[in-house]
């Protein structure tokens, strides 16, 4: 950089004497230095790692419980160093808040330069303009202020910063990268801020929907919930959504068979419960945008659907119960609890949409749609284990306090008489499922302004060049009025070469005299 | 789908394979032939000829520089040792280029969309990315020392392109039909070209800075160090295309963040391929810190810019082969 627009402080020795307030400017300069914003950003860098290495929490807290299953002597150590929860974790804080001051710390004095630098005329010319830049020669018939004058209108017509005195012109250029840069550095603070505003103000729900039904958004609707400390749980918009249909397309052809081509939900709803009903098609990657929220389709899958009647022939259950895909070809499992027999009833179970008995796997699906779909079922009976009080998985069966009575394999339409009198399940036929992730923002149109700042200022910061120029007039004892221009480029991707070519021709076109001649001197 | 086309399209991307590796001969022998120390002839300079003064009083700044068509003004007549094995070589990249060219637009048309749907695809268009950029810079500066390292580069990628990760042509996952595909995915593969010219700038001012430290008189004399253009020259070139690239790649990334937040409902989540993209990020700013903080500039900031490609190249072949994410690609 041939002369850096904030040239980096050098980073003062440590005081000697000990006094607060000594060490705390120390402390400060330290913390503001271009030296020590270098280390926290490459800190940052390597703190952002092992969020990729180690299951999230917040993404995956599954994935993360089965690393806890895995690996159990290190798991507690890895969480003890917050490797589970990085980016919520109090050292990854301390790095970009750490960085958040050294920024605001270098943002404001670099502003008060700048803006006293914007009110500054550009410098007089140095004493030697020979030892500058681009420096050229030309001789002009004229009287001299007609030179001045001409640089001067020139110059200010293409819009440099300029200040004229007895027979020079000083101007400068570019002071926009200058403003460009503090714009992309204030933007990093902004966007920080409309993150913060999202995860103290955002929620996001999840929930499970099938064919013909529909959820509110208020909590108890959702199977999972998350929110901002500062959210109203109690105060969501209450909009209501119906799932009408669900289609999904997959693959047929040879290549690629079974990957998914394109998913739908086609769903009404109300924004309030005042509003009328209104239909929107929600897809992969066109969420639905209802009262300040969106509604987005984030999976799907097969519900069969059951009735179970017990030893008496009282029905106990009838529904579509939501199976959890394994594979591609929704091999999906699940499980159906029936607490209202005597005694209690529950299967685990295999829904296969195409279905197929592979000798070392099992029974497993072929193909994603269902064509030839089939539901295996394991029966127990005995205590489901629900009265507990201890919350249970939908998706799990706790055995504990049950036997097991039995294996079978149903198609559509066919029944399973259980022995022992216990009853009956008959497999009706199937719904689909869709996943919705419900969530709101607050934050996030802030970010997206930022986002755009910061380019925007980047791109000022980088490609706008930052440049002086300046001119001499002299008389020569024949009368003429000779003219030496130069400049300095200010940043490394700029020459001021072109410049003072084109003002040195500019003010000798605009004389009275043509340009008898001009000639390049050494450059610094 | 159209198979047909696509099968064209791969003759083209195996034959523009088979003209880059003439390229990458040519390029070799051109490097071996020019001998020692690169002295040109000195660039012209407009204005010192509009004054009439002697070409070469006017440009003293460096010695490797811009020959280009000025050389063949000042009507050399004799082209010297390597230099038409070069010239050929350009040709020969222009060439391939084309016809790489040719096979990733016969791919996107045979599936009716953009070509960069799975990872086959990217590695592609990534090669001609490369070459691209490289051809344009080629037009202002003279880099022919280079076209080695990138006909090399662009033959690796195409390589594992075809071996390793190719896939059949094919439609799009759902999660991958979006206008953002378009928009993100391309601006991230024009920065992988921009990156990996960095990588090759940075890494070349390495081997010349060592050359220029460890000789007494300041005279690169190493095999491959005396071929290459003075540090000064890698110096400023890596800058200038990381200063090209890194507002790209901030595009790319908040592209990103637009569309996942269209897609997932929440525009940044960690994802790995989220978090290494912003790791990329970040070293690359440190880069540009570096060159503006004393005591960073120069080799700290070359090693910098070189850790930042690595990342890059992580992030899509670490991050795609090794880490579970939403991010998904058929077929890989
Ligand atoms: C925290 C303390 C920081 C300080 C003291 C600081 C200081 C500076 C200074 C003085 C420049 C101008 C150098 C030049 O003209 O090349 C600069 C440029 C830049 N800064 Fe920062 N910065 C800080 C934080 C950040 C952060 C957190 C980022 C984001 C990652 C960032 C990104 C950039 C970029 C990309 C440039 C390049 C612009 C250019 O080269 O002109 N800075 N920074």
């Amino acid at each position: 950089m041939t002369d850096s627009l904030a040239p980096a402080r050098p980073a003062p020795p440590p005081p000697a004497k000990f006094s607060t307030a000594a060490w705390g400017r120390w402390f400060w300069r330290q913390l503001t230095s271009m030296r020590v914003a270098l280390i926290l950003l490459f800190a940052l860098a390597v703190a952002s790692v092992p969020g990729s290495i180690f299951p999230q929490r917040g993404a995956d807290p599954i994935a993360v419980n089965r690393y806890f299953e895995q690996n159990p002597a290190l798991a507690p150590w890895l969480d003890r160093l917050s490797m589970f929860d990085v980016y919520a974790a109090p050292w990854f804080a301390a790095i970009y808040l750490l960085l958040c001051i050294s920024l605001a710390g270098c943002i404001l004095p670099r502003t008060i330069d700048h803006v006293r630098a914007l009110r500054r005329p550009p410098p007089r010319p140095p004493a030697r303009l020979s030892r500058m830049q681009g420096y050229r020669t030309g001789a002009v018939e004229g009287p001299e202020v007609d030179v001045v004058g001409a640089g001067a209108r020139w110059l200010t017509s293409r819009r440099w910063r300029v200040r004229t005195g007895d027979g020079w012109v000083a101007a400068e250029k570019g002071y926009l990268r200058e403003t460009g840069n503090l714009v992309f550095h204030i933007a990093l603070l902004v966007l920080l801020a409309a993150v913060a505003v999202g995860s103290l103000l955002g929620w996001r729900g999840s929930v499970v929907v099938i064919e013909g039904r529909g959820f509110s958004n208020t909590l108890t609707q959702y199977d999972t919930f998350t929110s901002g400390r500062l959210v109203d749980r109690a105060g969501l918009a209450p909009f209501t959504v119906t799932l009408d249909d669900f289609q999904a397309e997959f693959e047929r052809g040879d290549i690629q068979t079974g990957a998914p081509r394109d998913y739908r939900a086609e769903v009404s709803y109300l924004a309030t419960p005042q509003s009328g009903a209104e239909t929107a098609t929600i897809g992969v990657n066109s969420p639905l945008n209802v009262a300040g929220a969106k509604v987005f389709l984030t999976g799907h899958g097969y519900a069969p659907r059951v009735i179970v009647r017990d030893g008496s022939g009282t029905e106990v259950f009838n529904g579509a119960v939501p199976f959890l895909p394994r594979d591609g070809n929704f091999t999906s499992t699940g499980v159906i609890k029936v607490p209202d027999s005597d005694p209690q009833l529950g299967f685990q179970g295999i829904f296969l949409p195409t279905a197929a008995v592979d000798a070392e796997a099992g029974p497993i699906s072929l193909f994603p749609v269902a064509d030839d779909p089939a539901l295996f079922l394991s029966a127990w009976q005995g205590d489901l284990g629900l009265d507990d009080g201890v919350p249970q998985s939908v998706f799990r069966l706790d055995v504990a306090e049950m036997t097991q009575v039995g294996l079978q394999s149903l198609r559509p339409g066919e029944s399973w008489t259980l022995p022992d009198g216990l009853g009956s399940i008959e497999f009706v036929g199937f719904d689909e499922f869709a996943n919705f992730s419900v969530a709101r923002d607050p934050g996030k149109e802030l970010a997206l302004a930022a986002g755009v700042a910061a380019i925007l200022g980047l791109m000022a910061s980088l490609f706008i060049p930052r440049r002086r120029v300046w001119l001499r007039t002299s008389e020569d004892p024949t009368g003429r009025t000779l003219v030496a221009v130069a400049g300095l480029s200010r940043t490394e991707n700029s020459s001021v070469d072109d410049d003072v070519q084109a003002l040195l021709e500019a003010v000798a076109s605009d004389g009275s005299g043509p340009s008898i001649g001009n000639s390049e001197g050494p450059r610094a | 789908m159209n198979a047909d086309l696509a099968l064209l399209s791969n003759q083209f991307v195996y034959a523009a394979m088979g003209v880059y590796t003439l390229a990458l001969i040519s390029f070799a022998v051109a490097l071996a032939a020019t001998r020692g120390q690169v002295v040109e002839p000195q660039r012209v300079d407009a204005a010192a000829q509009l004054a009439k003064v002697p070409a070469g009083v006017a440009d003293t700044g460096s010695s490797a520089h811009d020959a280009g068509p000025a050389v063949e003004r000042a009507g050399v007549p004799e082209l010297p040792p390597g230099r038409r094995a070069g010239n050929i070589a350009m040709s020969l990249t222009w060439l391939a280029t084309g016809m790489l060219a040719v096979g990733v637009v016969l791919r996107g048309v045979s599936a009716g969309r953009v070509p960069w749907g799975n990872m086959y695809e990217f590695s592609i268009t990534a090669a001609l990315a490369v070459s691209v950029v490289f051809l344009l810079m080629s037009i202002k500066h003279d880099l022919r020392w280079l076209g080695i390292f990138v006909t090399g580069a662009v033959l690796l990628t195409l390589g594992l392109a075809v071996t390793v990760l190719y896939t059949e042509s094919a439609q799009l996952v759902p999660a991958l039909k979006s206008w953002w595909l378009v928009i993100h995915v391309s601006a991230a593969i024009i920065c992988a070209g921009g990156f990996t010219l960095a990588f090759v700038f940075s890494g070349a001012y390495l081997i010349r800075d060592r050359a220029e430290r460890r000789s007494p008189d300041g005279v690169a004399r190493g095999w491959l160090s005396a071929r290459l253009p003075d540090r000064a020259k890698l110096d400023r070139m890596a800058y200038q295309v990381v200063a090209f690239t890194f507002p790209l790649w901030t595009f790319a990334v908040i592209a990103g963040a637009i569309w996942a937040e269209n897609a997932w409902g929440r525009y940044w989540g960690w994802d790995p391929k989220e978090t290494w993209a912003f790791i990329t990020w970040v070293v690359f700013a440190g880069y540009l810190h570096a060159r503006a903080t004393s005591g960073w500039k120069g080799r700290r900031a070359a090693w910098i810019a070189i850790l930042g490609f690595a990342t890059f190249m992580f992030n899509y072949f670490g991050v795609n082969m090794l880490m579970p994410g939403l991010h998904s690609y058929a077929g890989v």
